[in-house]
């Protein structure tokens, strides 16, 4: 177990370690250089190549990057907002996302387990049809249709809830947004619950459980629901995709500060410094929940936790 | 002459071996040999919805290559005079519906209005139809659409190609070797799993321009992995097995073995995996571009048209559903049709 978790947690930082050393390459790439005003003479660039540290070899150049993005320091956005600190842009709106898009998650993760369990214990009657039509039709269209749709409806329509975000309102305004973004989440729960749960119901020890008088909810959630969960951390890296992705989208549809929105203002206004913070910023979330989700995976499936070697090998 | 060209002289020939007692057994032999493919064709026609769905694909790539034929306009062709026209479709307006009526919002209430007349008396109207309307530089949605459908039946097309060309060898040689190749081609294959697509998408869009080249790049960096986990974990599960150990034997290099002796028999469920993977990829290129980082106009997918129609949807909803509803009828049809696959390929699946 001790050496499943060293593994994981080895591949992580060599991944996220990529991931900078892609992101420190583009930006050597980039053209222009934030000193190259025409009026400096060469001493004077001299001067400043030397305070900003420009002047040491590019492989100290690279470990001072990495020392300054693990600790927070993302240097300046050049045109959003000139000169100002990537990480003060971040403290308004990195929130904002991670709070509408944990809403999504927790909408999303009891609606769909509660439409796959009814789907399970009902199975092949109406309900059962009406589980997996939601669910097809949630994988199949894209958050924005629905954001769009919501919009529509619910904000332009029946004016019950704001059209756009507005700092004002904070929990009203992402009703919609969240809703939105939750469908995909609902789906895949409520497609991979009830799957599980099937085969769980199958088995030969819900059996045993059954002729030795446990029925009702206490064998639904002591014995089949248990089992059948385990694997569900494995949807999750899909979801987060999602998630994130959809983001985007449903930032842009709703006007939402966060910082979907600002990666998308970033790539078209080329703020090359912003792009690559986010992009870092993403990349580090992702890792991490992967990792969590790799490591919880092998605490509570005890076939993992007994083997001694790792799981998928 | 040493052994191994000796054993080469020797030819068989087909009536070298009989199956003992063939005639009383009666081995229908025709059959035998399309077994799988018959039955995977006999269970899929059984299942409604993914046939429906199949048509329904059929009939959106028929469309995408004539519709704009049909129109007369082309799909960059501006007219400033008619702007936001309403859909108007000869014989259908003369039932009432697709008459070029617009209702239109204003602070004081609803009011009609038809863009089409020119003599207010009369009623009389333009001899000019856009069948699904036009858009805000008045452009014609009808062609547009199909045009940028165009765009999203290229983009299932690149992703059945990465999947059968990149993902399918990747997986069945890394699982097929195994050892150190299959250990260094997993971590490869892990790192570049790690880092989400969109940040893939967005450095490439720092160094490429946005467009078709681009997507295309990301979808072939990314595209890849699902599938050859899957063509991995298969080969694994067979390689083992005594078919491949009989084809070893009777000296069959390596090549041989991966793709005519394995591969035919998990190739089911393969397609099954590449047709769940275009909804992804048709998805990934309709979300960049609704984002403005897809297409650069003139040009359209259906990503841009639902992007370009979201700036007028409150005032002209007409505008967005077109490009809406063709997008959501592929993305629903592919992932139906792949769930019929899958049906079809393995029974086993179905009862789950």
């Amino acid at each position: 177990m001790r050496r499943y978790i060293g593994k994981r947690l080895l591949i992580s930082v060599g991944t996220l370690f990529v991931v900078i050393l892609l992101l420190f390459t583009l930006l050597q790439y980039m053209p222009g250089s934030p000193f190259n005003d025409e009026k400096l003479t060469d001493d004077q660039r001299a001067v400043l190549y030397e305070k900003y540290g420009l002047d040491q070899p590019i492989v100290v150049q690279f470990f001072k990057y990495v020392y300054n993005m693990l600790r927070g320091d993302f240097g300046v956005s050049y045109t959003i907002s000139k000169n100002t600190p990537i990480s003060q842009l971040l403290q308004t709106r990195l929130p904002i996302s991670l709070r509408i898009g944990g809403q999504a998650v927790l909408l999303g993760a009891v609606i769909g387990l509660i439409l796959g369990i009814i789907a399970a214990i009902w199975h092949g009657t109406f309900w059962d049809t009406l589980s997996t039509i939601i669910s097809v039709i949630g994988v199949s269209v894209p958050s924005y249709v629905f954001a769009l749709g919501l919009a529509y409806v619910f904000g332009y329509e029946l004016r019950w809830l704001p059209l756009l975000y507005s700092n004002d309102l904070p929990f009203e305004s992402s009703v919609l947004p969240s809703i939105a973004l939750c469908m995909f989440t609902i789906a895949s729960i409520a497609r991979f619950t009830r799957s599980e749960m099937l085969e769980v119901l199958g088995s030969d020890y819900i059996l045993l459980a059954e002729s030795k008088g446990v029925y009702g909810p206490r064998l639904i959630v002591r014995h089949v629901l248990r089992n059948a969960l385990i694997p569900i951390v494995t949807v999750l890296a899909p979801l987060i995709v999602g998630l994130m992705t959809g983001s985007l989208v449903v930032e842009k549809i709703f006007s939402i500060p966060g910082i979907g929105s600002l990666l998308v203002t970033a790539i078209q206004s080329n703020d090359y410094n912003v792009v690559i913070v986010l992009s870092f910023i993403y990349s580090a979330m992702y890792i991490g929940i992967m990792l969590v989700v790799d490591i919880l995976y092998g605490v509570i499936d005890p076939r993992i936790r007994l083997s001694k070697e790792a799981p998928h090998d | 002459m040493t052994d191994k060209e000796q054993i080469a002289e020797i030819i068989f020939r087909p009536d070298d071996f009989l199956l003992k007692g063939a005639d009383e057994t009666k081995l229908d032999m025709n059959f035998a040999s399309q077994r799988f493919w018959k039955d995977a064709y006999m269970r899929f026609r059984k299942n409604k919805g993914a046939v429906f769905s199949l048509i329904m694909i059929l009939l959106v790539v028929l469309l995408a290559i004539f519709g704009p034929l049909v129109s007369n306009y082309t799909y960059q062709e501006q007219n400033i005079a008619e702007t936001n026209m309403a859909p108007r479709i000869p014989l259908l307006e003369d039932l009432g519906i697709f008459n070029g009526d617009e209702t239109l919002r204003t602070s004081t209430g609803s009011k009609l209005k038809n863009a089409y007349v020119i003599n207010k008396e009369t009623g009389e109207k333009k001899d000019t139809y856009y069948w699904l309307g036009s858009d805000a530089l008045g452009r014609d949605i009808w062609t547009r659409t199909w045009t940028g459908t165009r765009i999203s039946l290229y983009i299932a097309i690149v992703a059945v190609l990465i999947d059968m060309l990149i993902g399918m060898s990747y997986g069945l040689i890394s699982g097929y070797f195994g050892g150190k190749v299959d250990s260094v081609m997993q971590r490869f294959a892990e790192i570049v799993n790690s880092i989400p697509t969109l940040v893939i998408v967005t450095l490439l869009m720092l160094i490429l321009k946005p467009g078709l080249m681009t997507i295309t790049i990301a979808l072939m960096i990314t595209g890849w992995i699902g599938m050859s986990r899957i063509a991995r974990a298969q080969m694994l599960k067979l390689k083992e097995q005594e078919f491949v150990l009989a084809s070893h034997t009777l000296g069959a290099s390596n090549w041989r073995v991966i793709f005519s002796e394995i591969l035919p028999n998990i190739i089911g469920q393969l397609i099954t995996n590449t047709m769940f993977s275009i909804p992804n990829a048709i998805f990934t290129e309709a979300f960049l571009s609704f984002v403005g980082l897809g297409i650069p106009e003139p040009m359209c997918s259906l990503g841009s048209l639902i992007s370009y129609a979201f700036k007028s949807f409150t005032t002209h909803p007409f505008q967005i559903v077109p490009p809406v509803i063709v997008l959501a009828l592929l993305m629903l049809c592919f992932n139906m049709l792949a769930d019929g696959l899958r049906d079809a390929f393995d029974p086993k699946m179905k009862e789950m």
